[in-house]
């Protein structure tokens, strides 16, 4: 048996104060490198007031303008049918490009952690590279392949086909936008799990796909989790990529980071917020979720360290 | 580039599977489209390249991205900074709460975010009626710009920093403080060498992601020519008027700066690991 495993079986004795040794009052010698109390208080202070006006007030002004003239304007705002369009879009979109990504996040995962292979780093450069590049040059990418004076557009409208201003090239520039999240998410986790469980199961005679299930996955299931809800999160609210290849046409190519756009020109400022909240409540979760995840993984690495 | 394994006595199964998958998967959406995209530049005459990429507005556009996300970037390195260190040392109540909302402008959408940040800097809304007082306008100016870009950068210094500065080692702080140096030198001479990669990385993230950022800027920018047109507007702007040809070559300049900053950023967590471990 793997040590981490044999750690683990031994792990109930030990209480958590003897595997942190720092927790409780400090030692009286960090005095020495420790601020007076009056830079403390100043620091402190700063950082939240530059915090309060860059992350609260913006998200105070949402919630605030959204619900400012009362549930029932709210409510009928997220009901009213353009809005209701553009949300089952984006929720199609997701239903989509989600498992896509979910997928090729483990693929990825799994072929870069369980294995060596000449050209890794390179492999994993090129994850990431999708989320340098610019939204909007993404969706010209898009539209310079596929768009009616596109490269494949003579061909492509000859057999009748449209990816661009419609929901194809909506459903490709996201799924671009958003690949490397559960990856990112996924490779070092699983990297700096190794795969001595996974090698122990299968020679105790488990098949590779019952090892998958029954012990990478519940080791990264956090970490996966999140990476789906935050893959979900920007999937929802890719704007610049969408904005180029969508055409915005009302109630049937506009997203719902794009109804908010259009609401926002007409000047329907509370209908606008009202959309918006949606999403904020989303990207809250998501956050929430990370911080779960994190505690999660901080209570592993206490574990594992005793 | 990815074929050879090595194989001594794999016990581990799917290598084929999910390379292959991964491979296929990166190919069609990312590496055919932006390979054919680059293809597509190679086509227009350098005259057409050159005209439209050092048009008069285009050129506008550069100095105010590139200032603007210089500056933003800048903004988060010291306040990035701040805030790393005072989440990692000090104790004060809410501060779990705080730590996880630095997060929220990744997850929050650009355009939520764009919007948000107009009506808070309008001349009529929280913040802009007071600094309108002082007759300082931040929506539709270059104020704007860098408001918003500051916004989407913030997270990045703070989370490359924080995790660095978790892991300092007490020990050197304790040496330099037992050989007489003040909080101040030891600051400067011990604690900010060991985090200056770590301080580059996240400068050179929140730029680059500044540079290309578009739907939190061009609600509040609002985007009038030669003055607050960022970059990836005008490209919006040419792909809107078909003119493919344009919107391809100031294109192909984001792109490159793209990959240059990619460039940066690996040399430098090649530096930071190298000196981490």
């Amino acid at each position: 048996m793997s040590d981490k495993l044999a750690k683990r079986v031994g792990l109930s004795s030990v209480t958590v104060a003897q595997a942190h040794p720092r927790q409780g009052p400090a030692p009286l010698w960090r005095r020495a490198t420790e601020e007076p109390a009056w830079v403390r208080v100043a620091l402190i202070g700063t950082a939240l007031t530059f915090l309060a006006l860059f992350l609260m007030l913006p998200l105070a002004v949402v919630l605030y303008s959204a619900f400012e003239r009362g549930l029932g304007v709210w409510y009928s705002a997220i009901t009213e049918p353009d809005a209701l369009a553009a949300i089952r879009l984006t929720l199609l979109v997701v239903a989509i490009v989600v498992p896509l990504n979910t997928l090729f996040g483990i693929a990825a995962a799994w072929a870069i952690a369980k294995f060596e292979f000449r050209g890794k780093p390179i492999l994993i450069s090129l994850i990431d590279m999708p989320f340098a590049i610019s939204p909007v040059v993404v969706g010209l990418i898009f539209v310079i392949l596929f768009g009616s004076q596109g490269w494949l557009g003579p061909w492509l409208s000859a057999y009748d086909l449209r990816i661009i201003f419609a929901v194809p090239g909506i459903v490709i520039v996201i799924a671009f936008g958003t690949l490397p999240f559960i990856a990112r998410e996924l490779i070092p986790l699983m990297q700096q799990q190794g795969k001595e469980e996974e090698e122990a199961s299968l020679t105790l005679g488990a098949s590779g796909w019952k090892t998958f299930w029954h012990v990478t996955l519940p080791n990264i299931k956090w970490g996966l989790i999140y990476g789906i809800i935050l893959c979900n999160a920007r999937a929802m609210g890719e704007f610049g990529a969408v904005a180029v290849v969508s055409g915005r046409i009302r109630g049937e190519t506009n997203t719902m980071p794009l109804h908010i756009e259009v609401l926002y020109n007409e000047y329907m400022f509370t209908a606008a917020f009202a959309v918006s909240s949606l999403l904020t409540g989303l990207a809250l979760v998501t956050i929430a979720i990370k911080s779960v995840v994190e505690w999660q993984e901080e209570r592993r690495q206490k574990l594992a360290e005793a | 580039m990815a074929g050879v394994a090595a194989s001594r006595g794999r016990v581990i199964p799917g290598f084929g599977l999910t390379m292959g998958f991964t491979l296929l998967y990166l190919g069609l959406v990312f590496l055919v489209p932006v390979g054919a995209f680059l293809l597509y530049t190679t086509t227009l005459s350098w005259e057409t390249f050159w005209n439209a990429v050092t048009h008069r507005q285009v050129i506008a556009s550069y100095k105010l991205s590139f200032g603007s996300s210089l500056i933003a970037a800048t903004i988060n390195l010291v306040f990035g900074a701040l805030v790393a260190w005072v989440l990692v040392r000090y104790r004060f109540p809410g501060k779990k709460l705080v730590d996880a909302l630095v997060d929220l402008p990744f997850a929050l959408p650009t355009a939520v975010a764009g919007i948000a940040l107009v009506t808070l800097y309008a001349s009529t809304g929280w913040v802009g009626q007071y600094l309108d007082v002082f007759g300082i306008r931040v929506a539709y100016t270059q104020l704007g710009v860098i408001v918003a870009l500051t916004y989407i950068g913030l997270p990045f210094v703070v989370r490359t920093v924080q995790p660095v500065l978790e892991d300092l080692d007490a020990e050197w702080e304790e040496a330099s403080a037992s050989l007489g140096a003040g909080r101040l030198t030891t600051l400067r001479r011990v604690i900010l060498p060991a985090l200056l990669p770590a301080l580059l990385t996240g400068y050179a993230l929140a730029f680059a992601r500044a540079l290309g950022e578009y739907g939190s800027v061009v609600f509040i920018s609002g985007n009038l020519p030669f003055r607050t047109e960022i970059t990836p507007l005008l490209i919006v702007a040419r792909a809107e008027q078909y003119d493919y040809q344009g919107a391809a070559a100031i294109g192909t300049v984001m792109l490159v700066a793209a990959f240059l900053m990619l460039l940066v950023i690996n040399g430098l967590q090649w530096w930071t690991s190298r000196r981490y471990g």
